[in-house]
């Protein structure tokens, strides 16, 4: 009955496909327009004298600076340091938050007990931590680590606490029916029906690493993308800074596309 | 309550109610049930017992709380006046583990396959994994005509595809009890009458005792020894009429038609 059915709508897909050949699979390209639009915007900008050159690099200069830096090999170093801290600071904040998050979420007095320390500890701004986790860790990589395992726990935690306690009372009513047991209804259904809610939680938690990871670098380093920015300001090269920039908005696009992509191939129904 | 008076004469098993001896039980016996939703009465004083391999209908019209007596059965209610037991064992002392249910919804896994959504009622002591396990699990897809959709999600099957899983993994579980409610409401009537005769089968073979709840008059009066038929808001029991077609039945059996017209009178259309 329902094989037909999906033929039938293969069939009508596939004509639609053919009558517009291109127009869907050539459509992310429309995302590019703006923003080439506005490279090109900015390079008249500097080159006609609109903003010095002093203030705003042309386009092709940053390019230059990053490719040269690249080809001496200081470039490399830097990223790999702040990949580093992100990952492992990501890792941390990831697992603390599906511990404290599962407890939460399964025990009302876990809940009860933990849940309003931590609504409230999310509200404190990412910078306001540095001075903090100076004092206590030193300068370090543990202290950045750390910093970055603070911004990545939060979504985790809020996502997968509030994830595991909305389970659909219906299915836990069908476990209790069949007997499942605590254990088993935990990894048959509960866990499972979470895990879209873990994801979106990883996701979260990986942008606001990305933000923290700026937020130590930018105040205690000495090698790291975030450190290559604050000394271009003191170097006053403006090409370094919107480099730097450049290549937080790739990294962190990258890693924000990584986990969309575990989302897609884990939620897929 | 006259009725349940006449169906006592009639049932020499809820005369030894009172017994000391629990083997002396009916398979399912309620007495003075009244369950509240606050200041809501769901079910007033109902008075029912099943006999072991008997098949009984409960019909009645919509919020009559033919679903809330199932639900006390089940053991998902732990709260309620009166006496709820399978096989003498009160349903809140585990005499529920012997019950096995069928939702009105499907109420299926939506990460799982076909497969996995049965095999969550395979018995607590059955391994899914074990090749004798999935050979059941199989025999049940066949059981329920969904032959090849056994990998298929439950966001690919239709409604009554959906509801066919769900009675296969109620009769996985293999239950001395088994309470369904409402299991063919979303078929198309071939497959209705297709899975009425399945549960037939599958209830002779298996010697089981069922209730099941149902809109359906010809429904309840084709598959059911006795039709309890509820009425009123809170749900009382109205009357009790016995089916006293021969079996295997002829849809238009003459018994049948006279029970229907019971059952309709007593519904009060």
């Amino acid at each position: 009955m329902a094989t037909t059915r999906e033929t039938e709508t293969g069939d009508v897909g596939s004509a639609l496909a053919g009558a517009l050949p291109d127009a869907d699979r050539f459509r992310w390209l429309l995302g590019l327009v703006v923003p080439a639009a506005l490279v090109v915007v900015w390079h008249l900008l500097v080159a006609t004298g609109v903003f010095a050159a002093h203030q705003l690099p042309q386009p092709l200069r940053v390019v230059e600076t990053l490719y040269g830096m690249a080809a001496t090999g200081e470039l490399w170093g830097h990223i790999a340091i702040t990949l580093q801290r992100v990952f492992f600071g990501t890792l941390l904040g990831v697992s603390v938050g599906i511990v404290l998050g599962t407890v939460t979420g399964l025990y009302g007095l876990a809940e009860d007990l933990l849940d309003p320390l931590l609504q409230s500890l999310k509200n404190i701004p990412s910078l306001a931590w540095v001075p903090l986790f100076l004092l206590w860790f030193g300068i370090g990589e543990g202290a950045k680590v750390l910093l970055i395992a603070v911004g990545a726990f939060f979504p985790v935690y809020l996502n997968l606490s509030t994830g595991i306690g909305n389970v659909s009372e219906d299915l836990i009513e069908v476990a209790e029916v069949y007997d499942l047991g605590r254990f088993e209804s935990l990894r048959r259904v509960v866990f499972p029906a979470a895990v879209p809610s873990l994801l979106v939680g990883i996701r979260g938690g990986v942008g606001l690493a990305w933000m923290f990871v700026v937020a130590a670098e930018l105040i205690a380093a000495s090698q790291g993308i975030g450190f290559l920015m604050s000394d271009g300001r003191v170097l006053a090269r403006p090409d370094i800074i919107v480099g730097s920039i450049l290549l937080f908005a790739f990294f962190g696009n990258l890693s924000d596309l990584a986990v969309k992509e575990v989302e897609k191939r884990a939620v897929d129904w | 309550m006259p009725s349940t008076g006449e169906a006592s004469k009639r049932d020499p098993a809820e005369a030894t109610l009172g017994s000391e001896d629990p083997a002396a039980d009916p398979a399912l016996a309620v007495r003075g049930l009244t369950k509240r939703y606050g200041d809501t009465v769901a079910l007033d004083e109902v008075d029912l017992a099943i006999d072991g391999g008997e098949f009984v209908a409960v019909v009645g019209p919509s919020g009559c709380g033919k679903s809330t007596l199932l639900r006390v059965l089940t053991g998902l209610e732990e709260r309620f006046e009166g006496r709820a037991a399978v096989d003498g064992v009160d349903v809140r002392d585990g005499g529920s583990d012997a019950v096995g249910m069928v939702f009105q919804e499907p109420r299926l896994l939506a990460w799982a396959d076909v497969r996995e959504n049965i095999a969550v009622g395979l018995p607590a002591d059955v391994d899914p994994d074990d090749p004798a396990a999935r050979d059941r699990v199989d025999g049940l897809i066949e059981t329920v005509g969904l032959d090849g959709f056994a990998e298929s999600r439950p966001g690919e099957l239709s409604g009554g595809m959906a509801q066919r899983v769900s009675l296969a993994r109620g009769l996985a579980y293999e239950p001395e009890v088994l309470l369904l409610d409402e299991p063919f409401s979303a078929l198309d009537q071939l497959t209705k009458y297709e899975q009425q005769d399945n549960l037939l089968d599958v209830w002779r073979e298996r010697g089981a005792t069922v209730a099941l709840v149902t809109h359906d008059v010809e429904e309840a009066a084709y598959l059911a020894d006795r039709v309890v038929v509820l009425g009123g808001q809170p749900g009382t029991v109205e009357t009790v009429v016995d089916v006293e077609a021969d079996r295997p039945r002829e849809r238009t059996d003459e018994a049948l038609l006279a029970a229907r017209r019971e059952i309709t009178d007593a519904l009060g259309v």
